[in-house]
C-alpha cells in the first residue's frame, strides 16, 4: 500500500511545482470563459442560458492543456521504463497518476467553477449543479485522457494529437454533463437521469482508461 | 539456498522493421556477470531491453531457473539505462526514496531478500550523501548517474542490467561503482553488462555481439522460425 501513496504523493508534488501547476489550468480556464461574453455580446439571458456549456467546454480544454505531459516527462526521462519493469500493476500506476494529476489540476477546476459561473450570469441553483456535475464528469476527463496521452507518449509534439483523439471521446461527458446541469436549473426532475449517466461513464473510464493506457504503455518501449 | 541462472536460447529481437539480434544465446548464474561487447549499434542495449522486458523479442527464450515462479524475469531484475529516471524538481533523497517505496524487492535465491542499504547509507557510499536535500536538476551529469546507481542499492534485486554503467563517471566513481558491482557479484548476484569499455569484474564471461548480417535477414522473411524449432529439438535431445 505504501508505494501506492509514495506514488501518489511524488506525482501530486510534481504536478505542482511544474510550471505553475494548478494555477496556470485555472487561468487557462478563466481566460476561455471571460473570452465568451466578449463573443456572444452582453445578452445575460442568453449567457445564463448556455453558461453551462461554456463552463464544461472551458472545463475540457483545461483539462486536455496539462495530459499531453502526464507519461512523455516519465517516458522522457527514463522513468516510465523503470514503472514498467517494476512488478508493480501498470494499470494500478496509471490510475494513481490520473488521481493525483485530477487532484492537482481538475480540483481546482471544480472549486473555481463557482466564482467564473458568476461571469456568465448564472443564478445560485445553476452554480450548485454545474459545480456538481463537474465534481463528478471532471475525472473521466482526466481518465480518456490519459489513454490518449498513453498513445501518444512517444510522440514528440503530441499534445495536439492527443486533443484531437480525446476530443470525440469527451463527447458523451459533455452532453450528459451539460444536460444534467442545465435540465435540472429548469426542472428537477429532468436532472437525475443524464447525471445518474454522467456516474455511469465515470465508472466506466476509471475502469477502460487505465487497462487501455496501460496497454499502449506497455508496447511504448520499443 | 538455490542458485539463480538467467538462460537466453536463439534469442532474436527487431527494432524499426530490421533485425538487430539474431540467435543470442548465453547462461550466466548467480555470483557471475555477463559482458556484452560489440561495437556500435551491434544490439548490446537492444539485447538488455529484451531482457529488461521493455522490447518484445522477436523469437527464442528467456529463462530464469531458480527465481521466484510468479514473478518475471523483469521483476527480478534492475534497469541501469542511459536514462537516470530522475525528477529534477525533486530533491535527491525524494527521488531517491521514491524508487526505494515503490519498487519491488525480489527475493534472491532461497528466498533471502538481501540486508539492502538505507537511503543515506547509499548516498554516503557514492559520495553524494552531501547533495541529499538539493534538487536533482543542480546536480551534475556525473553526480546524477551516481544517484541513479544508488537506487540498485535500496532495493534488493537478484539481477543487474547495466547498459554503459561507467560512462560519464570520473575514475574514482568508476572504482566504486565497480566495487559496488563486485560485492553484488560475491553476494551472490547476477550481472548483465554491456559496455564497450574493459569492465574489471570478478567471475566475467564474454558474449562477443557481431553484427547481423544480410544473410539472416533473409532468414527472418521465412526460415527464422523453423530454425528456432531445430534448435529446440537439438536441446530436448
Amino acid at each position: 500500500m505504501s508505494w501506492m501513496k509514495s506514488l501518489f504523493v511524488r506525482e501530486y508534488q510534481l504536478a505542482n511545482r511544474v510550471g505553475g501547476g494548478a494555477l496556470i489550468g485555472v487561468l487557462f480556464f478563466l481566460a476561455v470563459v471571460t473570452i465568451f461574453p466578449f463573443g456572444v455580446g452582453p445578452d445575460m439571458i442568453l449567457l445564463s442560458r448556455i453558461g453551462a456549456a461554456i463552463l464544461w467546454i472551458g472545463a475540457l480544454l483545461s483539462t486536455l492543456l496539462g495530459l499531453d505531459r502526464l507519461f512523455q516527462a516519465d517516458r522522457e526521462d527514463g522513468s516510465l521504463e523503470l514503472l514498467v519493469m517494476s512488478g508493480r500493476s501498470l494499470e494500478l500506476v496509471v490510475l494513481i497518476k490520473c488521481a493525483a494529476h485530477w487532484a492537482a489540476t481538475g480540483l481546482p477546476l471544480v472549486l473555481a467553477t463557482p466564482v467564473l459561473s458568476l461571469f456568465v450570469g448564472l443564478d445560485f441553483q445553476s452554480i450548485v449543479l454545474v459545480t456538481l456535475t463537474l465534481l463528478v464528469g471532471a475525472p473521466a476527463l482526466t481518465l480518456v485522457g490519459a489513454v490518449g496521452a498513453g498513445v501518444t507518449v512517444s510522440m514528440r509534439r503530441g499534445g495536439v494529437l492527443l486533443s484531437i483523439l480525446v476530443i470525440p471521446l469527451a463527447i458523451p461527458i459533455l452532453i450528459f454533463g451539460v444536460s444534467a446541469a442545465t435540465a435540472g436549473a429548469i426542472d428537477s426532475n429532468n436532472f437525475l437521469v443524464p447525471f445518474l449517466f454522467l456516474c455511469a461513464l465515470t465508472l466506466f473510464g476509471l475502469v477502460v482508461g487505465p487497462l487501455a493506457a496501460a496497454a499502449a504503455l506497455r508496447v511504448s518501449g520499443d | 539456498m538455490n542458485q539463480l541462472k538467467l538462460i537466453c536460447q536463439g534469442v532474436a529481437c527487431d527494432r524499426g522493421g530490421r533485425r538487430v539480434l539474431n540467435h543470442v544465446d548465453f547462461e550466466v548464474g548467480s555470483s557471475e556477470a555477463l559482458i556484452v561487447q560489440g561495437p556500435n549499434g551491434v544490439g548490446k542495449s537492444s539485447l538488455l531491453r529484451v531482457i529488461a522486458g521493455l522490447v518484445a523479442k522477436a523469437n527464442g527464450t528467456i529463462e530464469l531457473e531458480g527465481g521466484m515462479p510468479e514473478r518475471s524475469v523483469a521483476e527480478h531484475s534492475h534497469y541501469f539505462g542511459h536514462l537516470d529516471a530522475l525528477k529534477p524538481l525533486q530533491s535527491v533523497l525524494e527521488n531517491l526514496s521514491f524508487w526505494r517505496d515503490f519498487f519491488e524487492p525480489a527475493a534472491f535465491g532461497g528466498g533471502k531478500v538481501r540486508e539492502s542499504m538505507s537511503e543515506l547509507e547509499a548516498l554516503d557510499t557514492l559520495g553524494i550523501a552531501h547533495t541529499a536535500s538539493l534538487p536533482a536538476g543542480y546536480l551534475s551529469a556525473g553526480q546524477r548517474r551516481r544517484l541513479s546507481v544508488a537506487r540498485l542499492l535500496v532495493v534488493p534485486r537478484p539481477i543487474w542490467l547495466l547498459d554503459e554503467p561507467t560512462s560519464a563517471l570520473d575514475k574514482a566513481s568508476e572504482e566504486v561503482l565497480l566495487g559496488l558491482i563486485a560485492d553484488h557479484i560475491h553476494a551472490g548476484g547476477l550481472v548483465v553488462a554491456a559496455t564497450h569499455l574493459p569492465l574489471n569484474l570478478p567471475n566475467t564471461k564474454f558474449l562477443n555481439l557481431s553484427p547481423v548480417t544480410t544473410e539472416s535477414e533473409h532468414m527472418f522473411a521465412g526460415a527464422d522460425l523453423d530454425d528456432y524449432f531445430d534448435e529446440d529439438e537439438q536441446d530436448e535431445g
